[in-house]
């Protein structure tokens, strides 16, 4: 590359794309997460110990880690599960978060307020209570059914959203899609509620998964919701850069050599898979998909082809760390992992709100 | 070269483009103007391949509705009257996206995309820019940067709607002059859409003139800038003066 193209650091400059620096980042985010996870809890372990523990799981690795059986035990079987459930849900929720903020050229798109997440939620609790011979159990492992369910709750959630958002015509607002979606989370919820009432004998379990899966998480959650993880991300992330080009608007992305419309509803339905198989396990967590993908926008630039990759991995370092606040932070009784995130993400929504406006004005 | 028989477009059921025959030689400059609503913005993006059509329309000899997207887009490259700014999008990779047609998917931009990119954005005269953010820029340098993304795309037709419709008459000029330039050196085949009379006369090897979606002239500037055809069409008065490089047009009161 001749001088021309350096910026006035006369640094030469490089096409928008993934930054090692971000990404060692964000692995650092990752495994800070995991050990902290790990670490801190209703009996704190030495995390020089857990990271020992961490290397002990790869095979053909035996390292003496200083912590008793039982604490081993605590760790393998009890934190790990959660903890790695945390970094995958939250990288789920922060990457479909990113997605559909490309797919809809919207900054507020999110799967909660575009409805997606009520829809999966209504996914769950119709398999829930519906299911033959419930026996009631809040902490039963879920049937392998449930995410199916999600998954279709979620896509006619935003296939609503989407029609009614339209409804507005061409030039619709931001805001207007996003008033779509409440309108449909609200619709969604209120068939969840009368599930919910004409299944009594199941409402302790549905409530018990509402308010957020991850205090019960077992390998089981985790075997569930990898699956589905990997293919929403293989998928993502395989259009990354077509989501660049996106943003110049469908018709000139045509004229690129795209086809806007199929990139669109295969990441639509990538991003609803990914949400769905994360609120099948984890409950109702809010705001991730609209922190993480902002803040990895602002810090490491526009392009997709840095933020969805950053938001996986800062995404679920988030959640991990979210869930360490909500069983430490509040003494003997743990929060419910969604107020945390809300706590969190609701004030920042309100900056990414004004900036929009401003944007457009 | 664009060979377009019977070209027409449907939007929500209204003929928009209603039977256009037009010739555009390799290597040559046709102005399309006419009224407000004429089609020639619609006709620009059927002759792309961006808008379902009936008719024929064969670019190099190809009908541009067979050929497959990343072949039509090293082949056309279209720069809509007011295309999207991306947010935060730096010059150099809104410049880049030009290179879709040549980068496979799950691929990124090899050595020659950025060398082809480079060259553009040094002969626009905007290299200087390539890390500025695109809103940064001034109206004028915007456009060349657009038309450095058209550019980008290596193809040999160039389709511009009303590439100087946000400009002052200075940078009107410049990017004419631009356009110009680029077509001799490149030997590009070029259609574009134009309001200014005057300048679309001055610029053009050839102009047609549309009006309720079918050609009511074409040829020469001097054979379709009459006032006769301006009344009829635009209903306008105007006084028709000689100039240095064509008919200069100028609405009297009437």
């Amino acid at each position: 590359m001749t001088a021309l193209l350096r910026d006035n650091r006369s640094a030469v400059l490089k096409p928008a794309g993934l930054r090692a620096g971000w990404l060692a980042g964000g692995v650092v985010a990752v495994l800070i997460a995991l050990i902290a996870g790990l670490a801190f809890g209703s009996v704190s372990l030495p995390p020089a110990g857990v990271a020992v523990e961490m290397l002990n799981l790869v095979p053909g690795v035996h390292l003496h880690s200083g912590l008793s059986d039982r604490e081993v035990a605590i760790l393998t079987e009890l934190r790990l599960p959660r903890v790695v459930l945390g970094l995958l849900v939250g990288g789920l929720l922060a990457l479909a978060g990113a997605a559909y903020q490309g797919v809809f050229r919207n900054p507020l798109a999110d799967p909660h307020l575009l409805g997606v997440a009520a829809g999966a939620g209504l996914g769950v609790t119709a398999v829930i209570s519906l299911r033959a011979g419930a026996t009631g159990d809040a902490t039963a492992d879920l049937p392998i059914g449930v995410p199916v369910a999600a998954f279709a709750g979620a896509l006619l959630a935003v296939a609503l959203t989407w029609l009614l958002g339209a409804a507005g015509g061409r030039d619709r607002s931001p805001a207007t899609l996003i008033l779509a979606g409440v309108a449909v989370s609200s619709f969604l919820a209120a068939g969840q509620t009368f599930l919910m009432q004409q299944h009594v004998d199941t409402l302790r379990e549905v409530y018990s998964w509402l308010l957020g899966r991850l205090a019960t998480a077992g390998w089981h959650d985790v075997l569930i919701v990898l699956p589905y993880a990997v293919v929403t991300a293989v998928i993502v992330l395989a259009q990354r850069r077509e989501l660049d080009v996106l943003t110049v608007g469908d018709e000139e992305a045509s004229g690129l050599g795209l086809h806007p419309q199929r990139s669109r509803y295969l990441l639509i339905v990538a991003a609803s898979l990914g949400t769905a198989a994360a609120v099948s396990v984890s409950g109702l967590i809010g705001f991730v998909g609209i922190i993480v993908p902002h803040t990895m926008r602002l810090l490491a630039g526009p392009s997709y082809r840095s933020i969805l990759p950053l938001s996986v991995l800062f995404g679920g370092a988030f959640l991990a760390l979210a869930d360490l606040l909500a069983r430490t932070a509040g003494g003997q009784a743990e929060i419910p992992i969604g107020v945390v995130t809300a706590f969190f993400g609701a004030p920042f929504f309100i900056v990414v709100l004004r900036r929009s406006r401003a944007g457009a004005a | 070269m664009i060979r377009v028989n019977d070209l027409r477009v449907r939007l929500d059921g209204n003929p928009i483009v209603d039977g256009v025959d037009l010739d555009v030689a390799r290597g040559e400059w046709v102005m399309v103007i006419g009224p407000n609503g004429a089609g020639k913005s619609t006709a620009l993006r059927a002759i792309g391949g961006l808008l379902p059509f009936t008719g024929t329309v064969e670019l190099n000899g190809r009908p541009v509705d067979t050929l497959p997207r990343r072949e039509r887009a090293k082949t056309i490259a279209m720069v809509n009257q007011t295309p999207t700014v991306p947010p935060a999008m730096r010059v150099l990779d809104y410049a880049l996206l030009g290179r879709t047609p040549y980068i496979p998917p799950l691929g990124r931009e090899s050595a020659t995309d950025l060398a082809a990119v480079e060259e553009v954005l040094e002969s626009l005269d905007v290299a200087q820019f390539a890390g500025r953010r695109l809103e940064t820029l001034s109206g004028g340098e915007r456009q060349r940067v657009f038309l450095a993304r058209a550019l980008a795309q290596g193809a040999g037709i160039l389709l511009l709607d009303e590439p100087t419709s946000a400009l002052d008459i200075g940078h009107q000029q410049e990017v004419l002059e631009l356009i110009d330039r680029l077509r001799a050196e490149r030997g590009l085949t070029v259609l574009a859409t134009m309001h200014d009379l005057s300048v679309a006369g001055e610029y053009a090897d050839r102009m047609v003139l549309l009006a309720g979606g079918t050609v009511a002239a074409a040829g020469p500037a001097r054979a379709v800038l009459t006032e006769e055809n301006l009344a009829e069409h635009y209903r306008v008065r105007v006084r028709i003066i000689e100039g240095e490089h064509g008919p200069l047009v100028v609405p009297v009161r009437g």
